[in-house]
């Protein structure tokens, strides 16, 4: 497992045979994968995708590596993760650029799916992605100042570099940090800024992109075009999330998604945070499922970690068990909505909820949380599993949600309105669904088997005999059908896996209050109901991350929407989203 | 409706007993209060985790039905409560100022969960604003992260009680002069509150000793006040 996402050596002599001048393997200890010169990027990427088959580009993302101290080698490195849509281990490529000027090419033409994350590692870093069609800052807004993410930047609370404060342990001198901000409030504006007469700059842009899109969709009907905003706060929008739409009658010429409503700064605060302590963050993040964001930290530390952080087998056992149920609850709870949003306003949500809640009671006896369970511990899991739970959890798994899903397929699946309103809807091709980075049931409904349980192994998913689901049509229909499908494959595994819990330890050696993680990088990545979950994490051997960074699948299946929505009626757009399944908290972090 | 009632025989009068089962007497106030705290009308409108926990409230095993407040309107003009459930972030307080600003009065606002409360595990974030009440007026705390279904409700009974002390002739939408709406930040450089222009000016003019965002020296003085 550990060596999974390492590359093999065949293909490493033969990208660098290939390229003897452009590619060196990355030699810094702890570190895999290959250094790319920045002019060569574009030549590299293509052979990886058209000669050597790494056709899907799961995460691109940017690290800041900065040091105040005199003649560090400070810079901005944007590293990419590879995978073959047909399995197997990543190829991970880095390129090194300044931070002043830093300019990297954009890979958007070669992979579509990197849109958002470049324009993400843009407004974050200040990273400049040549060539890229639509360069706007994405979570933060036009005119903000400066790029948060970088490490020299504080933002106005900032008290110090790492955690745990000094205001509140040792010392115990409280102060709330407001009284420390002139304006009382979490704000800080340059020098000599004047806010009188302030113009706002951020949707003039958005219109100006929107109005390009529309013009190359169609230039020459000369019809009145009207633009539509729906959200951040529309019932159906999941969330606080827009989506900036031009339409010509009903019909969508143009969609922008608009997102970073809740852009809690996930990562920024995640590197001042212990290791420990980013574990409830996580939570946080899709928060319908915890427990998979849990598992998704856990597996990327205990990569670093190595082997005193291998966790015994009850508790991967007792992780499988978690990860599945939470699984299903998620389906229910996507179900329900989705058929909301098909216009079966909350009859199909409260049945789902039932079902949910009756999870969630497990999670609750087991945790002592219906939702930020905060479980996985480096090594294990936080708590055994309470008397009578694992009875609970039996009945649940062999008797009651069996005949509730049947009960769901049976009332949802052949209804005539429901298939009327999402067959042939949103279509997705396989080709597509690769270029843009989809993942998890989006992917699936297009036709590409590509689950990480089975594509890339992890934890110890190697021992369940379950169906990879997939579905050809790649429609809303398709992406609702899948997860019906899912879930009876969580039950599947669910059932194998409680046949066989074994007793013993959950933990690996004592629950640490800090745990001590060597040097260098690690992307831990689980197939959480939403998707592919990554975490890419870089350790300099200190108490807290030097880079924390979540590859989430809803932000990017997003990216595929436009391409799903365009062309078709207004009216269809709530169904599209509902079927890609978002959760905001993990688009914006 | 019985003599039994509390709510409503109490002002005082002696009702005959012939007369009971079709008289009641009352104040306006009573009547009026109890209106309106049995049909208080959220605003379907969800932030962040929190929210989630808010459906499960209204949904199958909480029932927010019984409380006559399961109707969540989608328009802030049909509204009576919002419930603040989430991180509020400098990117959407605009929003929830102008939908606060859209609410018919009486309105009231919740604020559901640490991050609403006082900005909660992401306070220290860039994009994150500490508590919904540096903007709009706050009725009512629900503490936790996310509350539970049973927190809200004992937050949404705790309403209800305010809404009960409440008289018609004392609350401020009835009186005489309009209540100014509340300016709507910007997004600028950082979120600017048009309330702050003076004191943001006046900052930023500073010859810099430090820039604004540096947190200032450690004051000892400062700290032992607070
Ligand atoms: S209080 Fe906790 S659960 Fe609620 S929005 Fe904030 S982080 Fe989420």
């Amino acid at each position: 497992m550990t060596e999974a996402t390492t590359a093999a050596p065949v293909e490493k002599s033969e990208l660098e045979k290939r390229f003897p001048d452009a590619v060196k393997a990355d030699a810094r200890p702890g570190y895999a994968g290959f250094l790319v010169d920045t002019s060569k990027l574009i030549e590299v990427a293509t052979a990886l995708r058209d000669e050597m088959g790494y056709d899907y580009l799961s995460s691109v993302t940017a690290v800041d590596y900065y040091s105040d101290a005199p003649n560090a080698e400070n810079f901005i490195e944007v590293v990419y993760h590879f995978y073959k849509s047909t399995g197997g281990g990543a190829l991970e490529l880095k390129v090194q650029t300044p931070r002043e000027n830093s300019t990297v090419p954009s890979l958007t033409p070669l992979y579509a799916g990197a849109d958002f994350q470049e324009r993400e590692a843009y407004d974050l870093y200040g990273v400049n992605f040549e060539g890229h069609p639509d360069q706007r800052r994405i979570l933060m807004w036009e005119g903000f100042a400066g790029y948060p993410m970088r490490k020299d930047w504080k933002e106005a609370y900032f008290e110090e570099e790492v955690k745990p404060f000094k205001n509140r342990w040792p010392e115990g001198q409280v102060y709330r940090i407001e009284d420390r901000n002139p304006f009382n409030k979490n704000n800080a504006y340059p020098q000599g800024f004047d806010p009188t007469g302030f113009k706002e700059t951020d949707d003039p842009k958005l219109y100006e992109v929107l109005e390009r899109a529309a013009r190359e969709y169609s230039e020459d009907i000369d019809t009145e075009q009207v633009v539509v905003n729906l959200g951040p706060q529309h019932p159906s929008t999941h969330g606080v999330f827009r989506m900036a739409v031009r339409l010509d009658g009903e019909t969508i010429v143009a969609l922008k998604p608009v997102m970073g409503y809740l852009h809690r700064n996930h990562e920024k605060i995640g590197e001042r945070n212990t290791w420990t302590m980013n574990m409830p963050f996580t939570d946080r993040l899709d928060y319908l499922s915890s427990m998979s964001n849990n598992f998704g930290y856990a597996l990327a530390v205990e990569k670093l970690m190595g082997d005193k952080a291998a966790p015994p087998e009850r508790a991967e056992y007792i992780r499988v068990i978690m990860a599945e149920l939470t699984r299903i609850s998620n389906h229910l709870w996507a179900i329900g909505f989705l058929l909301n949003d098909l216009g079966a306003f909350f009859t199909p949500a409260l049945y789902a909820i039932v079902e949910r809640e009756l999870i969630l009671d497990i999670f609750e006896a087991t945790t002592g949380s219906r939702m930020m369970c905060n479980y996985f511990r480096f090594g294990g899991v936080a708590r055994d599993l309470p008397e009578g739970v694992l009875e609970k959890i039996k009945s649940l798994v062999t008797e009651r949600l069996p005949r509730k899903i049947d009960e769901l397929d049976i009332y949802l699946s052949e209804n005539e309105l429901v298939r009327s309103r999402s067959e042939g809807i949103g279509v997705i091709t396989p080709e597509e669904a690769i270029a843009f980075s989809t993942a998890g049931p989006v992917l699936r409904a297009s036709g590409v088997p590509y689950d990480v349980r089975r594509a890339d192994p992890y934890s110890i998913y190697d021992r369940f005999k379950f169906d990879v689901t997939v579905r050809q049509h790649g429609d809303v229909y398709d992406r609702y059908m899948i997860r019906i499908d899912e879930m009876r494959q969580s039950l599947q595994i669910l059932n194998q896996a409680l046949k066989d819990l074994p007793g013993g330890e959950i933990m690996n050696g004592k629950n640490p209050y800090q745990v001590r993680v060597p040097a260098g990088e690690s992307y831990g990545r689980v197939e959480g109901p939403k998707g592919e979950l990554g975490f890419y994490i870089v350790s300099n051997g200190k108490g807290n991350p030097a880079r924390y960074h979540v590859r989430a699948p809803s932000f990017i299946n997003l990216t595929v929407l436009e391409k799903m929505c365009v062309g078709q009626k207004v009216a269809d757009v709530v169904v599209n989203l509902g079927s890609i399944d978002i959760v905001l908290g993990e688009v914006d972090r | 409706m019985t003599d039994t009632n509390p709510t409503v025989n109490s002002a005082g009068y002696e009702v005959p007993p012939e007369l009971r089962q079709n008289v009641a007497i009352t104040t306006l106030d009573k009547i009026w209060n109890m209106g309106r705290r049995y049909s208080v009308w959220p605003m379907m409108f969800g932030l962040a985790c929190c929210a989630i926990e808010m459906i499960c409230t209204a949904a199958s095993r909480y029932d927010l039905a019984r409380f006559g407040m399961e109707v969540m309107r989608p328009s802030p003009r049909q509204s009576d409560l919002m419930i603040v459930s989430g991180t509020v972030t400098k990117k959407m307080i605009p929003q929830i100022v102008r939908l606060y600003n859209q609410m018919p009065e009486p309105k009231y606002v919740l604020a559901m969960g640490a991050c609403a409360s006082g900005g909660g595990p992401f306070k220290e974030g860039y994009n994150v604003v500490s508590g919904v009440d540096q903007y709009v007026p706050v009725d009512v705390y629900v503490p936790g992260c996310p509350p539970t279904p049973q927190a809200l409700l004992h937050g949404l009974m705790k309403l209800q009680e305010k809404i009960d002390s409440e008289s018609i002739t004392q609350v401020r939408w009835y009186g005489k002069e309009d209540i100014p709406a509340i300016p709507v930040p910007l997004l600028g450089p950082d979120l600017i509150d048009p309330r702050d222009n003076e004191l943001i000016k006046q900052e930023t003019s500073k010859k810099p000793a430090a820039p604004a965002a540096a947190p200032a020296a450690p004051a000892p003085a400062a700290e032992a006040a607070s």
